[in-house]
């Protein structure tokens, strides 16, 4: 393992961490970050991937740019989501189903 | 407990997958980077990722375009069934409003350097366009009214304008060389620089508007509880969020963060 692959073994350490906040928390606040961490970590996953020896690949890079616009917008579509929910229940989680 | 030991044990067995995947992946049968030095020339733009985004995957762009014009659809559907109280924020703080002054058009040239660099260095539509948007939020945090948005009708045309024009390069391009997004040759350059420059205005727009579209902190249902803040409020003031305590017991229930305006001390002393 050379330096390169550092970035995809850090990305997959966030990407259970996130999943792990993701299902542990109940506050959605809480979870829209751990889903952002969990993003992250798909980005250096897929970025830290393309350095595996063969030069830097634009491709790759240019997917996980289109991925960071959507993640921003999904992010703020959430709050907006969230805060209209607060708005109209109080709570800043949801019902439980079970 | 349990909850927390059965996510332990998901996010184990996910990780070793991910793990697993990773040291046994396969060779890539092709050689990207090669593929994409070997057609830049041709591209119109001398940076890769600008080359990748907007002219060999640029179908990735316009459904990202989409996907913002979606959302924030969405959030204007979800304002309109839902009203807001007056939008009263907004610092009456002169310190910021120079400070602001002095940054707003800083912002704005290192916008249109970061639009105009795309083309052979690292920058980009969307680089200048979140740019372009954090300049609106400082504006809209200073309690500065940016014209254009009432009447709505050419805020909602900044939001499509984007996929519009976007759309019309790609049907051009159908319609003249037989290949949806096949840019004409010798055009390419010309194109991809007018669709960054519509895609920058559009995605500062949306992100804006994602912001400004979030319900006002007067609007909190814990805040209604004591009326004395929300009638004794000043317009220019600071909307209190209300968190004097009364109103909910179980603190995971709150909603945990300031909300719109950042700078607020005094926020949660009670009235």
């Amino acid at each position: 393992m050379n330096g390169a692959m550092l970035f995809p073994w850090v990305g997959i350490v966030l990407c259970a961490m996130g999943l792990f906040a993701f299902i542990v928390h109940r506050h959605l606040l809480r979870r829209l970050l751990a889903f952002n961490v969990m993003g992250s970590g798909t980005f250096l996953v897929l970025v830290g991937l393309a350095q595996d020896g063969r030069g830097v690949d634009p491709v790759p890079q240019a997917l996980v740019l289109t991925g960071i616009v959507v993640a921003v917008a999904s992010t703020a579509l959430a709050l907006v989501i969230f805060r209209r929910w607060y708005r109209v229940s109080g709570h800043a989680r949801l019902p439980e189903d079970v | 407990m349990i909850r927390v030991a059965l996510a332990a044990a998901a996010c184990t067995t996910f990780a070793f997958a991910l793990a697993v995947a990773l040291l046994e992946r396969p060779v890539p049968a092709v050689d990207l980077p090669a593929a994409v030095a070997g057609t830049l020339g041709a591209s119109g733009v001398e940076h890769p990722i600008t080359a990748v985004l907007l002219n060999f995957r640029s179908y990735d762009t316009l459904l990202e375009i989409a996907v913002l014009l979606l959302a924030v659809v969405v959030a204007l559907a979800l304002h309109e069934a839902q009203p807001d109280s007056p939008d009263r924020m907004g610092l009456d703080n002169p310190l910021l409003r120079a400070v602001i002054g002095a940054l707003v058009p800083l912002m704005l040239l290192t916008a249109g350097y970061l639009l105009w660099a795309g083309a052979t260095r690292p920058g980009g539509a969307f680089q200048a366009g979140a740019v372009l948007a954090a300049a609106g939020v400082s504006l809209r945090l200073a309690g500065v009214a940016l014209p254009g948005f009432e009447p709505p009708r050419l805020w909602h045309a900044g939001l499509a304008l984007g996929l519009a024009v976007f759309l019309a390069v790609g049907t051009g391009a159908l319609l003249a060389e037989g290949g949806f997004l096949a840019y004409p040759t010798g055009w390419a350059g010309a194109l991809i620089l007018a669709i960054e420059l519509a895609l920058t205005l559009s995605i500062g727009l949306t992100l804006l508007s994602l912001y400004r579209l979030a319900p006002p902190n007067a609007d909190d249902p814990n805040a209604a509880v004591d009326g004395s803040a929300r009638d004794g409020r000043h317009g220019s003031e600071p909307v209190a969020t209300g968190r004097g305590g009364a109103a909910s017991s179980d603190e995971d229930e709150q909603i945990g963060m300031g909300g719109d305006s950042p700078s607020r001390p005094d926020a949660s002393a009670p009235p």
